[in-house]
């Protein structure tokens, strides 16, 4: 028993060594990560850190966005083949410290490039920064390289790499979608609970993929006299949050009204044909019907 | 003296009046007709293309080598497409035209499964050739009805912000000419409901006919209903319960509940079916923080839930961060085969951990207990069938629900080409490829609203 404990004291004091060292050498190395396992689908800093390393060695190409995409979880993987680790595409405690070592991040740098939306890339240190995508006429800046010297790095391949953070999108939709049905859910809903929004939303879905009615977001939401919201301008006031929300739930598959297509609230409703429809339930103030 | 002047202000002030309600009057004149113009664009557009649809169809019957004829059907579902599309730019969303909308997409539906089939080796059948004429004698009478009510739409300068006001305000004058005659339509094409598309078609029908019924237990009631929903989430007594039933034309059969908690001042929706008492889905509804767990640890979370509530052995497919919520599609996992049409859905909060809603209606209606697979061929084979360009990373088994809606035997692999990540399916009976799906890199962001 003793001499196991003198073991692990041995080894806790060899790991701190360890770790002194590298704090010593890279100061880069110090702060990088967080401890969260990240993985495929992911956003935020952790995965912008990711990229970074990433196309630092030339395993990444793609746009440093912020979000844990394909391609980088391709390029995780080839990371993990060519440095010996078990290939798994989870960026997980030894990976993330092998890529700490195996690069440099300049953290500051980074952000500042996707703050001002400035197109960049980062492929071995050689930092370049293009015009922003926004016209204003500003000069082209190249950001100023400081000494990156990885080995084994890639060659900078200068291909200006994307801006801002981008988003998760359910699939088959896109965030100008999303919005379109948030100011639709808002006009219509605004004063409903959360799941009458939801409804409202998934009933907007339904109708999309169902034969009688159009085949876009947008043709069943303009379709003439099939919202009221939409009639009378209230589809243009602002959304908030949680009608964002609710859409974001209704196109990730939650449908509370049992695939209707069709509602309406019985203390305004005008056609006496709507009350014809077969029923399915209420929901706040709405009946949803088939 | 003071009175010629206030006479005079009086006067400029009734004409700057009327001056300014003479141009309003004229600019919202100009709004109204624009819009009128838009819907007379759209009516007559759709009855040129019911015309020149109609025609098509007539031709298609009369032909017979494979390069007319597939060209020809392939205009037939492109006008089909055209005049549906019209038809969502009239005001009708009020007047029963889905009939003939559904119609319509069924016509396309037929004409494009033929027209994309090898019309050489396999022509088109007998049964085939009565659906078109069928959909002929359909398209006729469309064709007709509609032409009337276009002509004596012209005749009598009919207006469709009329036909707006009368299924607004449902007033609806006797004889509104544009309504009736649209009515008319929609009822002639009811009398060919049960003309035969085939069984490509119908499959499409009989997934919107799925029901619950192969659920297994007994009806159960309300109170039942309850207990079941505080086992699920293992609750305390001081939550507050509604429940209240589906009304009686609902497809799914479900009780709907209400949980409010004052504990956390959340509330929780959840349906479960009556039959069996199964989740259709649950919603919980509060405030979720800034993101504090990574979406690996959210994953355990799901997993540990799904354990607790599924018999079935899932396997994560998918997995999303948005913003603070992590949201999770689960496939069923039999005998290593991922059954993609079994998946459920959970949505797990970023900032504690909690699960916040679960979907599982697909898995319900898709659910069979013991499957028999049948994989004919070798992966090795399947590969030749995959584009040469084409990176393979992995590969698995799986079963999905193809384009016609049948389910198939795949094998399916993952990998690249390009810049861009695909799944392909191949069919593990005859080798076809049943399936390319791209997928989706995160949008950049265009502008925070």
């Amino acid at each position: 028993m003793k001499r196991n404990s003198a073991y692990i004291k041995g080894a806790f004091f060899a790991i701190a060594l360890c770790f002194g060292l590298l704090a010593g050498f890279g100061q880069n190395n110090a702060h990088a990560f967080s401890n969260q396992v990240v993985q495929v689908g992911a956003t935020g800093e952790d995965v912008v850190e990711l990229q970074s390393r990433l196309q630092y060695l030339g395993f990444y190409t793609g746009n440093i966005d912020g979000v844990f995409g394909w391609r980088t979880y391709w390029a995780l993987r080839n990371f993990q083949y060519e440095f010996g680790l078990p290939i798994d595409g989870l960026a997980g405690g030894t990976t993330k410290n092998k890529l700490a070592k195996a690069s440099k991040y300049d953290k500051a740098w980074v952000n500042r490039q996707i703050d001002t939306g400035k197109k960049f890339s980062y492929y071995g240190g050689e930092k370049k920064s293009a015009k922003s995508g926004a016209a204003k006429g500003g000069t082209a800046k190249s950001g100023t390289p400081k000494a990156g010297t990885a080995k084994g790095a890639g060659k900078p391949k200068a291909k200006p790499a994307q801006v801002k953070p981008a988003k998760n999108i359910p699939n088959g939709y896109s965030q100008n979608d999303v919005n379109l049905m948030a100011n639709a859910v808002y006009g219509e809903a605004r004063g409903e609970p959360y799941i009458g929004q939801v409804a409202v939303a998934a009933v907007i879905i339904n109708r999309v993929n169902s034969a009688s009615f159009p085949n876009t977001v947008s043709g069943v939401i303009f379709e003439p006299g099939a919202f009221t919201a939409v009639a009378d301008g209230q589809i243009y006031l602002t959304p908030n949050a949680q009608a964002k929300k609710a859409v974001m739930d209704a196109l990730n598959g939650w449908d509370p009204t049992g695939e209707a297509e069709y509602y309406f609230n019985p203390d305004t409703a005008t056609s006496g044909w709507i009350w014809t429809r077969p029923q399915i339930k209420k929901i706040g103030k709405h009946i949803f019907c088939n | 003296m003071i009175r010629t002047i206030l006479i005079v202000l009086l006067f400029v002030a009734v004409a700057g009046t009327g001056y300014w309600g003479y141009s309003e009057h004229q600019e919202k004149n100009a709004v109204l007709l624009q819009a009128e113009n838009n819907y007379q664009r759209a009516f007559h557009d759709l009855n040129f293309h019911m015309d020149s649809l109609h025609d098509k169809i007539g031709e298609t019957i009369a032909m017979n080598t494979r390069n007319q004829l597939s060209p020809a059907l392939a205009q037939v579902w492109r006008l089909t497409s055209e005049a549906h599309n019209d038809v969502g730019q009239l005001p009708l969303a009020l007047l029963p035209f889905n009939k003939t909308e559904e119609f319509l997409t069924k016509m396309g539906e037929f004409s494009y499964r033929a027209a994309v089939r090898d019309l050489d080796k396999n022509p088109l059948s007998d049964k085939e050739y009565n659906t078109l004429k069928e959909l002929y004698a359909n398209s006729t009478e469309i064709q007709n009805e509609l032409r009337k009510t276009e002509s004596l739409a012209q005749k009598n300068n009919l207006r469709w912000m009329d036909v707006e006001m009368a299924l607004a305000t449902n007033k609806q004058p006797e004889d509104n000419t544009i309504i009736d005659g649209f009515k008319t339509v929609d009822k002639s094409v009811e009398g060919y409901s049960d003309v035969d598309f085939g069984t490509e078609v119908s499959n499409m029908e009989k997934m919107k006919d799925r029901d619950l019924s192969q659920l297994k237990g007994k009806k159960i009631t309300k109170e039942e209903a309850k207990k079941i929903a505080i086992d699920f989430f293992q609750l305390k007594k001081n939550v507050k319960i509604t429940v209240e039933s589906t009304g009686k034309d609902a497809k799914y059969d479900a009780y709907s509940l209400t949980l409010y908690n004052p504990d956390t001042k959340g509330t929780t929706y959840m349906d479960l079916t009556k039959k069996g008492g199964y989740p259709l889905y649950v919603l919980y509804d509060r405030n979720v923080g800034k993101a504090k767990i990574s979406l690996n640890e959210a994953m355990l979370q799901a997993d540990d839930f799904l354990k607790k509530h599924m018999e079935s052995q899932m396997e994560m497919v998918t997995s999303d961060q948005y913003d603070n919520i992590g949201v999770f599609t689960y496939a069923r996992l039999d005998d290593g085969v991922r059954i993609y049409p079994e998946t459920v859905s959970v949505k797990v909060a970023l900032d504690n951990g909690d699960i916040m809603g679960y979907e599982g209606t697909d898995f319900l209606l898709a659910h069979v207990d013991d499957r028999t697979p049948t994989f004919k061929i070798s992966e090795q084979e399947a590969r030749t069938n995959l584009n040469p360009k084409f990176q393979v990373k992995e590969t698995s088994k799986a079963l999905i629900r193809n384009d016609i809606n049948e389910e198939v035997y795949c094998y399916e692999f993952l990998g690249i080409l390009g810049n861009d990540t695909f799944r392909v399916f191949i069919n593990a009976e005859n080798g076809n490829e049943e399936e390319v799906r791209k997928l989706k890199e995160a949008e950049p962001s265009y502008n925070d609203i």
